[in-house]
C-alpha cells in the first residue's frame, strides 16, 4: 500500500479499507488532517483522507438538512447554507489554529468524528445531536449507512451517533447528513467585566434559567479575555463574562433589557452589538485565545456548577488560565509546560469532582506517555473495546488513537 | 393482526416454569414477582393490542441492585426478559413472548435529584414522562420530549423508542435531552454512563443505547435535561383549500427564519372526526389544516403570528384563527391531541408513523389515498410537518379478521411508501414487532448486521427483548 490514499469516491475508500484489513495493515483515517496531532500518537505508516470526497449531495433549506461528502470543508458547507441564511447550529470549533494550523480548512467528517460543538450547545445540542445520517466504511472495508435524511428517525440501532466522536477508530464516514438551521436575525451579547469565576458561573447558570434563550454563555480570564474583547470597553486585562442573545431585531430589543434586569445582581453589564458580538463570537469558535503558544491545553467538560471549583482546586497546583464556556461546563485549562502537561492534577482533580478531560494540546511525546482521553471506568472500557472489535475487529482503523488497544 | 412469525418458545424454560418463578421470587421483594393468570394477563400485550402473549410472569423490582440480580439470573437460567414502562408501544415492543418474563421498571419512578443550576433532573425510569414536567413546572420548568402518550408512558419507554413528540422540531427528541444514564446489562452488571455534564467522554454509549428497544439492558435511572418554560405560547390554526397549499405554507414559514415550537398538520377527513370530538372550531369546509405554535412574550408572540400570517397570505388560507385566550389554545389543541382517541370513537385504527420528506407530503397523501382505497379502507392523515412524521390512521374492524388483514398490508405498503419518498418506517414509535419484517426495504443486510453485531455486543446470547426490531431470517442467518 502507498503512504497517503485518497480515495475519489466511497467504492475506491471502501476497496482501499477492505485491502488494508486484509493486509492487516493499520492506517491513519483523516479529512484534511487539521486534527492530526490530537489523540495517541499512531505507530502507522499509511495514511487515508476523505480529502477528496467533496461535495455538497442535497440541501433542502426548507426541510432544514443537508448531506455533503465526509471531505467537504466545513467553510463550504458553511457559505452554501448562508445563501439561504440558515447555518449549522451547533457552532463546530475550529481547532485547527490553536494546533498551528490556518482556519477554516476542517472537514465536515471531521467535525462529526470529534463531535466539535461551540457555545451554541447549550441551546441547540452537539454536533452528535444535528447528525440524521451516516454511510460509512468500517474496518472490514463493508459500506454501511444509518439513519436518513429526515429529522425524526428511530427505525433500528442508532449507528449515526456511535460513530460520532469516535475519532475515527470505528469506520470511515463517508458521507454524512445533517439538520441545518436558520440564522438569527441579529445578535446581541452582554458583557459582565471583572466577574469573579465562581460568581460568573453563578451568572451564567441563572442567564439559562431565564425564557429568552441565551445562546452563549462565557467567562474568560483576564489574558484572555483581552483577545476577544477590544480595548475600548477592557482597558486593561480584565474577566468577562459574556451572554449571547439571538434573535429578531425587536426581540432582541426586549429580552436584552429583561435579561439584564434579571441579573443586576451580577452587576452593571455592556451591550455588544451586532458586529462586535460577531467578532466575539467567532473568536470564541475559532478559540483565539489559545493560538500563538504552545503550552500544554485541556479540555474538560463537567457539570456546569462545578466549573469554578475544579479551576479554583487546579490552579493551587498548577500554573494555569481558563476560558469556560457552557457555563462553566466546558472548560479550556492552559497550563504552563511541564513534564506531564499537569495530568496528574488534572486527573486528580476531575476524578474527585466529576466530568472528563482530554489532552488536546502536548507534543507526540507527552501522547504517547500520559492518556489523552479520559481513562474510562471498567464498565464503561469493556464495552468500548466490544464496541471497537464490532466495526474494525483487526484494529486497523485508527489503532490506539483514544485508548490504548482499542 | 397476527401474521408475523414468532420464534419458538424455549421448552426447557417453559417445562421449569415453576423452579424458575420459586427462584425469581427469592430476589425481588414480596408481592413483586407476578405468576398468576389474571395477573398476567396485564402484561400480555402493548398498546398494539392485535399481539398477545402470556409471559412466564412479570418481575417488578424496586431497586437497580435487584433488576441487577434478576437478569443475571435470567441469563444463568437462559430466561427471555422483555422490558416495560407502561406497555404503552405501538408497535408491540413490550410484547412478551411464552418463555420470557417481563421486567417492568413501574415501580421504580422516583425524582432522584432535580438540579435548576444546571438544568438536569435525575429520576428513576420508572417515572411517567409528564411527572419529569410535573416535579419542575412550579419553577417554570419543563422535561422537553412530550409523546402524546405522556400522561402514561414511562422514561423508560421513551429511552427505549428514542421517543419524540409534538415539540421536537424546537427541542429534540429523547436522545437530545439525556446526560446520563444507569443501565444494567444482561449479565447483571450496572454501568453508568454519562453524567451531568454535557458531552459524555469517549464513545457515545448513550446515543447507541437510548432507541435500542430494550434489547441492550435495563435502564433503570437517568439524568435528563430540564428547560425553563418560555414566557408563554400561544397556537394559531390556518385552513387550506389542498393539501399543496398548506406544505408549502410550512415551507415558506422555516425559509422565513422562523421555527415555530410546534407545525401539526391535518387533513380533512382527521378535521372532521377531531371537530366532531372536541367542537375545536376546526374549519370543516378546509382540505388541509395546520396548528402552529410560536414561544415568548406576549407582544413577541403576537409579532411572530403576525409575520406567519403574512407568510401565509400566498397560500390562500380559507380560514385563520388566531387563539386570543387560554381557553382557546387550550381547545386548538384539544382537537389535535384527542385526534387518536376520536378516531377511535368512529372504529378501529392501525396508527402507521412513516417519516416524509416534507416536500413529499402531497405526493405522500395522494398515494397513501390511493393505497387505503385499493385495500377499501378509510383513511386519516395527521403529520407533524415542522420534522416530516405522518401518522397515517387507517380504519378498520376489529371483529373483521379480513379487515384487519388488509389493515395490516396496507399499512406496510404505506410505510414502504414513506422510505421509497426518502423518509423512514418509523419516527417516534419504534420498530418493535410490527415493523421488524419490513427493515429490509429500508436497510441492506450489511446496514443490519452492524446493528445486530451491536445487539450481540449487549447481549451475547439474544435474551432481551429478543423477536423484535430485526427480521427473523436475518437474524438467523
Amino acid at each position: 500500500m502507498s503512504d497517503l490514499i485518497q480515495p475519489k469516491d466511497e467504492e475506491a475508500l471502501a476497496a482501499a479499507v477492505a485491502e488494508a484489513n486484509a493486509a492487516q495493515t493499520p492506517v491513519e483515517v483523516c479529512g484534511a488532517g487539521t486534527k492530526r496531532h490530537i489523540g495517541r500518537p499512531l505507530q502507522t505508516a499509511t495514511r487515508l483522507t476523505t480529502e477528496k470526497l467533496k461535495g455538497v449531495t442535497l440541501y433542502e433549506p426548507s426541510e432544514m438538512v443537508l448531506s455533503a461528502r465526509a471531505g467537504t470543508p466545513v467553510t463550504y458547507i458553511e457559505k452554501t447554507l448562508a445563501k439561504h441564511n440558515q447555518q449549522l447550529a451547533f457552532e463546530p470549533v475550529d481547532l485547527g489554529p490553536m494546533l498551528g494550523e490556518k482556519a477554516g480548512l476542517g472537514t465536515i467528517g471531521g467535525v462529526f468524528a470529534a463531535n466539535l460543538s461551540g457555545s451554541r450547545r447549550i441551546q441547540v445540542g452537539a454536533a452528535r445531536d444535528h447528525l440524521l445520517g451516516v454511510r460509512a466504511v468500517s474496518g472490514r472495508g463493508e459500506i454501511f449507512k444509518s439513519g436518513g435524511r429526515v429529522m425524526k428517525n428511530v427505525t433500528g440501532v442508532d449507528l449515526s451517533r456511535g460513530i460520532a466522536g469516535s475519532w475515527g477508530t470505528l469506520a470511515v464516514m463517508s458521507e454524512v447528513t445533517m439538520k441545518v438551521l436558520p440564522k438569527a436575525q441579529a445578535i446581541r451579547t452582554l458583557l459582565f467585566i471583572g466577574l469573579t469565576d465562581q460568581v460568573a458561573v453563578d451568572a451564567m447558570c441563572a442567564a439559562l434559567g431565564t425564557p429568552f434563550e441565551v445562546s452563549g454563555t462565557v467567562h474568560l480570564h483576564g489574558d484572555f479575555a483581552s483577545r476577544l474583547v477590544d480595548s475600548e470597553h477592557l482597558r486593561r486585562p480584565s474577566p468577562v463574562t459574556a451572554l449571547r442573545l439571538e434573535n429578531f431585531d425587536t426581540s432582541l430589543a426586549y429580552r436584552t433589557g429583561q435579561l439584564a434586569e434579571s441579573l443586576t445582581a451580577f452587576g452593571t453589564t455592556i451591550e455588544l452589538d451586532d458586529g462586535a458580538s460577531h467578532d466575539f463570537w467567532e473568536g470564541m469558535r475559532t478559540l483565539a485565545f489559545l493560538q500563538d503558544s504552545q503550552d500544554p491545553v485541556w479540555r474538560i467538560s463537567t457539570a456546569p456548577t462545578q466549573g469554578a471549583r475544579l479551576v479554583a482546586a487546579l490552579s493551587k497546583r498548577l500554573d494555569c488560565r481558563a476560558a469556560y464556556d457552557w457555563s462553566g461546563g466546558l472548560i479550556w485549562l492552559q497550563c504552563a509546560p511541564s513534564s506531564d502537561a499537569g495530568a496528574t492534577e488534572v486527573r486528580r482533580v476531575v476524578a474527585e469532582m466529576g466530568g472528563h478531560a482530554t489532552l488536546i494540546r502536548a507534543d507526540a511525546a507527552l501522547r504517547s506517555s500520559i492518556d489523552v482521553f479520559q481513562p474510562l471506568n471498567p464498565g464503561v472500557a469493556a464495552l468500548t473495546a466490544k464496541l471497537k472489535t464490532s466495526f474494525d475487529p483487526a484494529g486497523i482503523l485508527n489503532p490506539g488513537r483514544m485508548y490504548r488497544g482499542v | 393482526m397476527s401474521s408475523l412469525a414468532v420464534l419458538e418458545p424455549d421448552k426447557d424454560v417453559l417445562n421449569r416454569r415453576d423452579v424458575l418463578i420459586r427462584g425469581l421470587r427469592e430476589l425481588v421483594p414480596d408481592g413483586c414477582v407476578v405468576s398468576d393468570e389474571d395477573g398476567r394477563r396485564a402484561f400480555e400485550t402493548d398498546a398494539l393490542t392485535a399481539y398477545k402473549q402470556m409471559p412466564l410472569a412479570a418481575v417488578l423490582p424496586t431497586s437497580t441492585e435487584q433488576v441487577s440480580r434478576v437478569l443475571g439470573f435470567c441469563k444463568a437460567n437462559a430466561i427471555k426478559v422483555i422490558a416495560r414502562g407502561a406497555g404503552t408501544s405501538l408497535c408491540g415492543g413490550a410484547l412478551p413472548s411464552e418463555d420470557s418474563i417481563v421486567l417492568g421498571v413501574s415501580k421504580m419512578n422516583a425524582v432522584l435529584d432535580i438540579d435548576y443550576e444546571n438544568r438536569t433532573a435525575r429520576v428513576q425510569t420508572g417515572i411517567t414522562n409528564i411527572d419529569i414536567s410535573n416535579a419542575v413546572s412550579p419553577d417554570k420548568f419543563f422535561y422537553a420530549p412530550d409523546p402524546s402518550s405522556q400522561l402514561a408512558c414511562t422514561l423508560a419507554g421513551n429511552l427505549g423508542m428514542n421517543s419524540g413528540g409534538a415539540h421536537c422540531l424546537k427541542y429534540g427528541v429523547t436522545t437530545n435531552n439525556v446526560l446520563g444514564l444507569k443501565i444494567v446489562l444482561m449479565d447483571g452488571e450496572i454501568v453508568e454512563i454519562g453524567g451531568d455534564e454535557l458531552d459524555a467522554s469517549g464513545y457515545d454509549m448513550l446515543g447507541l443505547i437510548i432507541g435500542s428497544e430494550g434489547q441492550f439492558g435495563v435502564v433503570t435511572e437517568a439524568t435528563v435535561r430540564i428547560l425553563r418554560s418560555a414566557e408563554g405560547a400561544r397556537p394559531m390554526l390556518m385552513g387550506f383549500g389542498s393539501v399543496e397549499a398548506a406544505g408549502e405554507c410550512v415551507s415558506a414559514i422555516i425559509a422565513s427564519g422562523i421555527i415555530p415550537v410546534a407545525i401539526e398538520f391535518m387533513d380533512k377527513p382527521a378535521i372532521q372526526v377531531c371537530e366532531d370530538f372536541a367542537k375545536a372550531g376546526y374549519p370543516r369546509d378546509a382540505e388541509a389544516l395546520l396548528i402552529i405554535e410560536v414561544e415568548g412574550s406576549e407582544d413577541e408572540i403576537e409579532e411572530r403570528l403576525g409575520q406567519i400570517q403574512q407568510i401565509a397570505e400566498p397560500f390562500a388560507p380559507t380560514t385563520i384563527k388566531v387563539s386570543q385566550s387560554a381557553a382557546e389554545s387550550a381547545a386548538i389543541w384539544l382537537g389535535r391531541k384527542s385526534a387518536f382517541g376520536a378516531v377511535g370513537r368512529i372504529a378501529d385504527y392501525y396508527c402507521m408513523d412513516g417519516t416524509i420528506p416534507l416536500g413529499k407530503l402531497t405526493e405522500a397523501l395522494i398515494e397513501i389515498g390511493a393505497i387505503c382505497n385499493r385495500y377499501k379502507l378509510r383513511v386519516a392523515n395527521i403529520f407533524h410537518a415542522g420534522d416530516g412524521n405522518l401518522h397515517p390512521l387507517i380504519l378498520y374492524d376489529a371483529n373483521n379478521a379480513d379487515e384487519m388483514e388488509r389493515a395490516e398490508k396496507c399499512g406496510a405498503e404505506v410505510l414502504e411508501l414513506c422510505v421509497r419518498l426518502g423518509g423512514c418506517l418509523t419516527g417516534e414509535h419504534g420498530v418493535g414487532v410490527e415493523k421488524r419484517e419490513l427493515m429490509l426495504s429500508q436497510f441492506t443486510r450489511t446496514d443490519l448486521e452492524y446493528q445486530m453485531r451491536i445487539k450481540t455486543m449487549f447481549d451475547p446470547d439474544w435474551l432481551l427483548n429478543p423477536a423484535k426490531v430485526f427480521p427473523l431470517d436475518v437474524r438467523t442467518s
